[in-house]
């Protein structure tokens, strides 16, 4: 059973009066001699039982775009429903917990919550929650079953601009997932100020939103990503990665809008 | 048994046999895997004989290949005066040298439930606990806590700090060594938090990993390093 909603939003109005901006001296300035009547009136229909105005803004569990055994043999359903029903879970709820407790953190879109967490380099308690709930929801989006083989046009020619040829690449995206050291992430990047595709390894939760690069593919490398399925066999997980699950269709889309960001020259127009 | 023994001699004549092809005879010193004190599934069941298999011989084990032939390159460079080499095989060194060091500090904490697993720290190191800590629960808790806070990679570490002569619970990322952290630690008990030594059996429930894992702990030779420390 997958939850379909990203987003959820309560509000309680409560009878300090947030909503309501007059007090009864203005009702005598908009001389109005019910206002004040209206106000009272109005405040006791919105006054539940006695709480302090709090609003509640929770993120919710987004479901990958696929089922969970949808990834086997590559990725097990078992591995998908603890990594996605416990891991990622765990940090949507233990996200939630600490936004109820902060309310200077409320009102932020995902993005901006990680860059405000990150605290550039010092990060608050938050950070590791909001950045992995987002690393997560963006590696399910970077696999697709069938997925693999090779990406095509624009992204193959840029990949092929960027490494030399796509075989240059993957080989320094798999020695990228072996070499790094402790839990952390692979990425697929557009560099803004170089214009250019690279690639890219993360510790823990930073990712590629903090250095404002655009990431086009994740592969997660912390060990409850691989181990039930390949044990400390690093090397065929990411193998697997790039011949049976990337989605080069989520890296074409997301190449597609970093391009509203980043100039990447002028469009190949064919000449009639 | 006999497998790892011949790695290991392999090992050091590959290194000599370069040394000696680049003209100099520098008596490189590579590490081996050591045994564990224990079979394989003496720790159960609290640490799988699965866990405890793939520890030792798969992740232990490339821990000290890779060291091993990091030494070989950093002796290469060394040789060459190539000082850019020379720092870039620092990160290599010292996460593979710290994942043997580590390690090999683990196995000796741990021990079976027959053989002092488990069994209460006695002497100095109890005294010393219970006046710094109020009392070996407390303490545990204190390092469950630390253990179940780290985020990533990493260990959890009681520590007799010899410059301040007393106790100290530390956490360590990734295969940092303790002296990394400060040079006069000594580690008397370390429990590895990484996903590999739990994962298998008890998947994301690390707090149970922690907690079960005193269980197994060897109080005698966390003690017996305690009292070498402070004489």
């Amino acid at each position: 059973i997958m939850m379909e909603t990203s987003w959820s939003c309560c509000t309680n109005l409560g009878p300090s009066g947030s909503s309501l901006l007059v007090t009864s001296d203005m009702s005598k300035l908009f001389q109005k001699p019910n206002f004040a009547q209206l106000c009272q009136q109005k405040k006791k229909e919105l006054q539940g039982p006695r709480r302090s105005a709090k609003v509640h803004a929770y993120y919710g569990l987004k479901s990958p775009p696929y089922k969970l055994d949808a990834l086997e043999p590559y990725m097990s359903q078992r591995t998908l429903e603890m990594h996605w029903g416990k891991h990622h879970r765990g940090y949507v709820e233990n996200l939630n917990k600490q936004l109820e407790k902060n309310d200077t953190l409320y009102g932020y879109t995902m993005d901006e919550l990680i860059k405000v967490t990150y605290n550039n380099g010092n990060p608050l308690p938050e950070f590791n929650n909001a950045a992995q709930v987002w690393n997560h929801d963006f590696f399910w989006e970077s696999m697709q079953p069938g997925g693999g083989n090779m990406p095509i046009f624009d992204l193959l020619q840029q990949i092929e601009k960027d490494f030399g040829s796509f075989t240059n690449f993957r080989e320094k995206f798999i020695e990228a997932s072996l070499t790094l050291f402790g839990s952390g992430w692979v990425w697929l990047v557009l560099r803004r100020n170089e214009k250019r595709l690279a690639i890219l390894k993360t510790s823990n939760a930073i990712n590629p939103l903090i250095s404002a690069d655009i990431p086009i593919i994740s592969l997660d490398m912390w060990e409850h990503a691989y181990y039930l399925d390949y044990k400390n066999d690093k090397g065929k997980y990411a193998n697997v990665f790039m011949d049976h699950l990337v989605s080069w269709n989520a890296a074409t889309v997301r190449m597609a809008r970093a391009q509203a960001f980043v100039n990447l020259g002028e469009p190949k127009i064919p000449v009639a | 048994m006999a497998l790892r023994s011949i790695l290991s001699k392999n090992t050091i004549a590959r290194s000599v046999g370069l040394g000696l092809r680049l003209g100099h005879v520098r008596g490189l010193k590579t590490l081996s895997l050591p045994d564990l004190p224990y079979g394989y599934g003496a720790l159960e069941p609290v640490i799988s004989e699965e866990i405890m298999h793939l520890h030792h011989l798969k992740h232990h084990l490339t821990y000290v290949t890779n060291y091993n032939k990091a030494l070989e390159l950093l002796d290469v460079a060394m040789g060459k005066g190539d000082a850019q080499t020379v720092v870039k095989l620092q990160s290599l060194i010292k996460f593979n040298g710290g994942g043997h060091i580590n390690h090999s500090i683990f196995w000796n904490n741990l021990a079976p439930t027959g053989e002092g697993g488990g069994e209460p720290p006695e002497g100095p190191l109890a005294g010393a606990i219970d006046k710094q800590f109020i009392s070996l629960g407390k303490l545990i808790d204190k390092i469950n806590a630390e253990g179940a806070a780290l985020q990533g990679s990493g260990w959890v570490w009681l520590a007799f700090d010899k410059e301040l002569g007393r106790l100290a619970v530390e956490t360590t990322l990734n295969q940092d060594p303790l002296v990394t952290k400060k040079a006069t630690l000594v580690p008397l008990l370390g429990v590895d938090v990484w996903e590999h030594a739990y994962y298998l059996q008890y998947k994301n429930v690390k707090q149970e990993y922690l907690s079960s894992i005193w269980k197994v702990m060897n109080w005698k030779y966390a003690g017996e390093v305690y009292d070498k420390s402070r004489s």
